[in-house]
């Protein structure tokens, strides 16, 4: 990958003189750590309804972030100008957190590893796929939607890339370079039958390119998927409310795993002590079926990372062991501050934003259960296997997801499809209620995305079939 | 980053952009300038914990080839970057399909005036000012309850931008905009557990916004009155929302009515023009001239002028929010309403958006409620826009007998937005601004609540 470094540094036009300046001018005697963050960001989104591909957009963005820690303080400017005269403005800027002094020493960067693995080789041209190749994939998408029943009446779709190179320099006198692509590719459709609308979504994708939407036709499943949710969301009946055992299916169900205990194991909310897991670690926090980790190592999946957005390598990390909360996820402030090691979960949505410690792939290891005993064990309760967004109040530990296709289970069979509903439970108690682990684990498709502080990354989550003995359920039926 | 470029240079960039795009072969296009300043300082535990400066620049190009369009946006203004900016831009736009309905807005209803609005105001906070205002805020908060023992901090920010908005049929207009928000979230704990909220002050002139002392005060009263929460049983009965909820009771109104969700099926009020959606009580007013408000804008992502409109009158609804192209897909024409993101084509949605106060205060809306829930706190996202379907995760405080009897967490509370509207009971005398979209307290007749 020193290629690729050497490439990135010359889209950014700045010398290694220049980084090594820049850094001294940040890199105090009282700052602990500075980084540079170099980044070049092209986004590109082609965009289809009525059957009309009508939309494309493109968004080209490159700047720096300047950043240092000192203590518990961090000073951060961001500049969309690269040269050394903004370098330096920045740099002057985000030591003013430091007490005082003045240094012009460069700081050398003499080390410069090449990345030890590529989880995500790819060829640009894929990535960057030309526009009449997108309409065409989108035009064959709604064909197939409207094809698959009469009642869907539109068809929305999106698909979209970005091709993002970034430059990591260190005080540490590390420098490290990646390119991160990322696909995606989103179907919306509308049912409608004797004035009844319903709405099905289905989507997916990675750090991958074309390639992967052509495969076996997968773009033509999506818009199967998509359909077959709407149509079936046609006969959907009220969901219940009120506390019940409920089954999630495997794969992106584990945006529980995400919500309920993912944000609150992130080190910044449990170094302030403003997460309910704070004092738990050692503690049992889930039922003895339950092992959970983090791992941002998972080849093309969405939520991966060669390197964190601090040059750090990603890594496995063990959340929760058979129900022992065993770890945080750390970026290199909260670990310094901490005393624990550093993941490299260290993540920022782009150069104009700090790094804070985020989840990259996030799922329930397999258990020994089979799927089908699962939802035989349960008398009345509810099946749910897609869901919409989730949110998490990280203090109090209370967190939603809501699900959007879902179905009622009546003595041991699944029944009726129900109406979307939310879920709601609590963080550190909601795990203890898991009384069976199937052993399908299923990763998700590739469409998450996490929101915290107001910055979005892509994320990946994961999860086998698991029976929840007791959660509220947020239906209209009481 | 202290270079400053005056208006004048961003009209010429623009009208460079113009001629270049029509040199590719445009048959028409419009620019966008944005610039900006931000300084925001977050203090926590009476120390500073993060300082935030940049100033960002951006400028995004629609063309359009006949019926044919594209978008595109960029950070690098230099020349021979722009250059290849507009050739892509311009390929771009020959790739995708015809749309008959696309294209600028024809005839002359451009914005020709372009009257003061207060939403500029010069001040510029020094670092340590705003450091000082963050960390007087935290420890007002701390001073109001001994049960205060954490905080996940307080946040001053101060920022400024510009807008500059041309099109090849020849109009050119910008303006200035300005925001100083205070905020602080505290947490309280007692041996049941941990509460956090949050309270925040915003405005577009700095001497308006609330003082540090009353901002930390309001949001030690909202944290520790948490503390103690538990489930109710499941049931049917009255909800108040508190303005703050209430207002996202709007918002997904907002979305309902945006045009484009409305000409692609996805919305719940689908041929509900002129319907009556709610009780004869209920009026709401889209403004997008109110002076100092943190919607206003002189003209909209098009360039058409802003208005005030009345959306719902006496609970009838007399307008959707439309730009020109959603309009004219719903047979309609525009009501000032495109909303624009750099480098994207215009979407539609409020400016300020608000529900006209009632006659009763918020204190006699909980009076008349024997048994019901106040809803101080909504979290998750389990709203279908194309049914209206509601499903969201509560918290608040369980009313008996016309008093706050206890909090109450891990609910949710469900219903369908369209019969909500139509089961609005009462409306406070509470109006406040604190964002675009804006309700005073309001009491629904029923929803079900799942607890335990």
């Amino acid at each position: 990958m020193a290629k690729d470094e050497a490439g990135a540094l010359a889209r950014f036009g700045v010398t290694d003189r220049e980084i090594e300046q820049a850094l001294g001018r940040v890199k105090l005697s009282t700052v602990d750590y500075a980084d540079l963050y170099f980044e070049y960001c092209q986004s590109e989104s082609v965009s289809m309804e009525e059957g009309i591909v009508k939309r494309a957009t493109k968004s080209i963005g490159q700047g720096v972030g300047v950043r240092a820690t000192a203590g518990e303080k961090t000073g951060f400017a961001y500049s969309d100008e690269l040269t050394s005269k903004d370098l330096n403005i920045a740099a002057e800027t985000a030591r003013y957190i430091a007490d005082s002094g003045h240094s012009t020493t460069p700081v050398s960067v003499t080390h410069r590893p090449s990345l030890a693995r590529n989880l995500y080789p790819h060829d640009r041209p894929n990535i960057e796929v030309a526009t009449p190749d997108r309409v065409a994939l989108l035009n064959a998408i709604d064909a197939e939607a409207r094809r698959y029943d009469p009642r869907i009446k539109n068809v929305m779709a999106a698909y979209n890339t970005e091709y993002k190179v970034m430059l990591v320099a260190t005080s540490e006198g590390l420098m490290v370079g990646d390119i991160q692509p990322l696909s995606r590719l989103q179907v919306t459709c509308i049912a409608e039958e004797n004035g009844n609308r319903q709405v099905g979504t289905f989507g997916g994708g990675g750090r991958i390119g074309l390639e992967y939407f052509q495969q076996n036709q997968r773009y033509l499943q999506f818009a199967r998927e998509a359909a077959r949710e709407a149509i079936l969301n046609l006969s959907a009946v009220d969901a219940p409310a009120g506390v019940m055992p409920v089954v999630l299916g495997g794969g992106w169900p584990g945006i529980l795993l995400h919500e309920a205990i993912g944000h609150g194991l992130e080190a910044d909310f449990n170094r302030k002590k403003t997460s309910a897991f704070s004092s738990l670690l050692g503690k049992k926090v889930a039922s003895e079926v339950c092992t959970i980790v983090d791992d941002g190592t998972l080849p093309f999946r969405r939520g991966s990372l060669n390197v964190d957005d601090e040059g750090t390598p990603t890594s496995r990390t063990v959340l929760i062991e058979r129900g022992i909360l065993r770890g945080y996820i750390t970026d290199k402030l909260n670990a310094r501050l901490m005393g624990i090691p550093v993941t490299g979960n260290g993540r920022r949505e782009s150069y104009q934003s700090v790094v804070l410690p985020r989840m990259t792939n996030t799922f329930m290891l397999a258990g020994e259960s089979d799927p089908q005993d699962i939802i035989r064990s349960v008398k009345k309760g509810l099946y749910a296997v897609s869901f919409g967004g989730g949110q998490v109040d990280i203090t109090n530990g209370k967190f939603v997801f809501s699900a959007s296709e879902a179905y009622l289970i009546e003595d041991g069979q699944v029944t009726k499809p129900v109406k979307g509903a939310t879920l709601i439970g609590s963080g550190p108690e909601i795990l203890k209620q898991v009384s069976m682990v199937g052993h399908n684990l299923k990763l998700d498709e590739g469409v998450g995305t996490c929101g915290k502080e107001g910055q979005s990354v892509p994320v990946g989550v994961g999860l086998p079939t698991i029976r929840i003995d007791e959660i509220t359920v947020g239906g209209t039926k009481a | 980053m202290t270079r400053a470029i005056g208006e004048q240079d961003y009209s010429n960039l623009a009208q460079d952009l113009l001629a270049r795009a029509a040199k590719h072969g445009s048959t028409a296009a419009d620019v966008m300038v944005a610039d900006g300043e931000t300084l925001s300082v977050q203090v926590r535990m009476g120390a500073v914990d993060r300082l935030t400066k940049a100033r960002e620049k951006r400028l995004g190009l629609r063309v359009f080839f006949g019926q044919r369009s594209a978008s595109a946006s960029t950070s690098d203004f230099s020349r021979e970057s722009l250059e290849r900016f507009v050739g892509e831009t311009c390929t771009l736009a020959q790739a995708v399909i015809e749309d008959p309905v696309s294209g600028l807005p024809e005839g002359s209803p451009y914005a020709t005036e372009f009257p003061d609005l207060n939403i500029h105001d010069p001040t510029k906070l020094q670092t340590d000012q705003q450091i000082d205002l963050a960390l007087r805020t935290e420890r007002a908060a701390f001073d109001a309850d001994s049960r205060i023992t954490n905080s996940e901090g307080a946040e001053c920010d101060s920022s400024s931008g510009r807008i500059i908005l041309a099109n090849s049929h020849g109009f050119l207009g910008h303006y200035a905009n300005s925001s100083f928000s205070l905020s602080v979230s505290p947490i309280a704990s007692d041996a049941a557990g941990m509460q956090r909220d949050y309270w925040y002050g915003v405005d577009r002139s700095f001497a308006k916004l609330e003082s540090p002392e009353a901002i930390g005060k309001e949001a030690t009263r909202r944290t520790v009155r948490k503390l103690g929460a538990r489930k109710v049983a499941t049931c049917c009965a009255p909800v108040v929302f508190d303005p703050e909820v209430a207002g996202s009771l709007l918002g997904h109104l907002c979305s309902a009515l945006s045009g484009y969700a409305l000409y692609k099926g996805a919305s719940f009020l689908i041929g509900q023009l002129g319907a009556q959606i709610a009780p004869g009580f209920v009026t709401i007013y889209d403004d997008g001239r109110m002076p100092g408000g943190l919607g206003t804008r002189p003209f909209d992502g098009e360039g058409l002028p802003t208005r005030k409109q009345a959306v719902v009158e006496r609970g009838r609804l007399t307008s959707y929010l439309l730009d020109t192209y959603s309009g004219k897909k719903l047979g309609l024409s525009s009501t000032g309403n495109a909303s624009r993101s750099i480098g994207e084509s215009p979407s539609a949605g409020p400016t300020n958006f608000y529900m006209v106060p009632g006659t009763t205060s918020p204190n006699d809306i909980l009076t008349s409620v024997k048994r019901g829930l106040y809803v101080t706190d909504l979290i998750g996202f389990g709203i279908n826009m194309v049914t209206g379907d509601y499903s969201r995760g509560a918290s608040g405080f369980w009313i008996e007998n016309g008093e706050l009897a206890y909090p109450v967490e891990e609910i949710t509370i469900a219903g369908n937005l369209k019969q909500m509207y139509a089961n609005i009971e009462t409306i406070g005398t509470d109006l406040v601004f604190r964002g675009r979209v804006a309700c005073p307290t309001v009491k629904l007749a029923e929803m079900t609540i799942a607890g335990q």
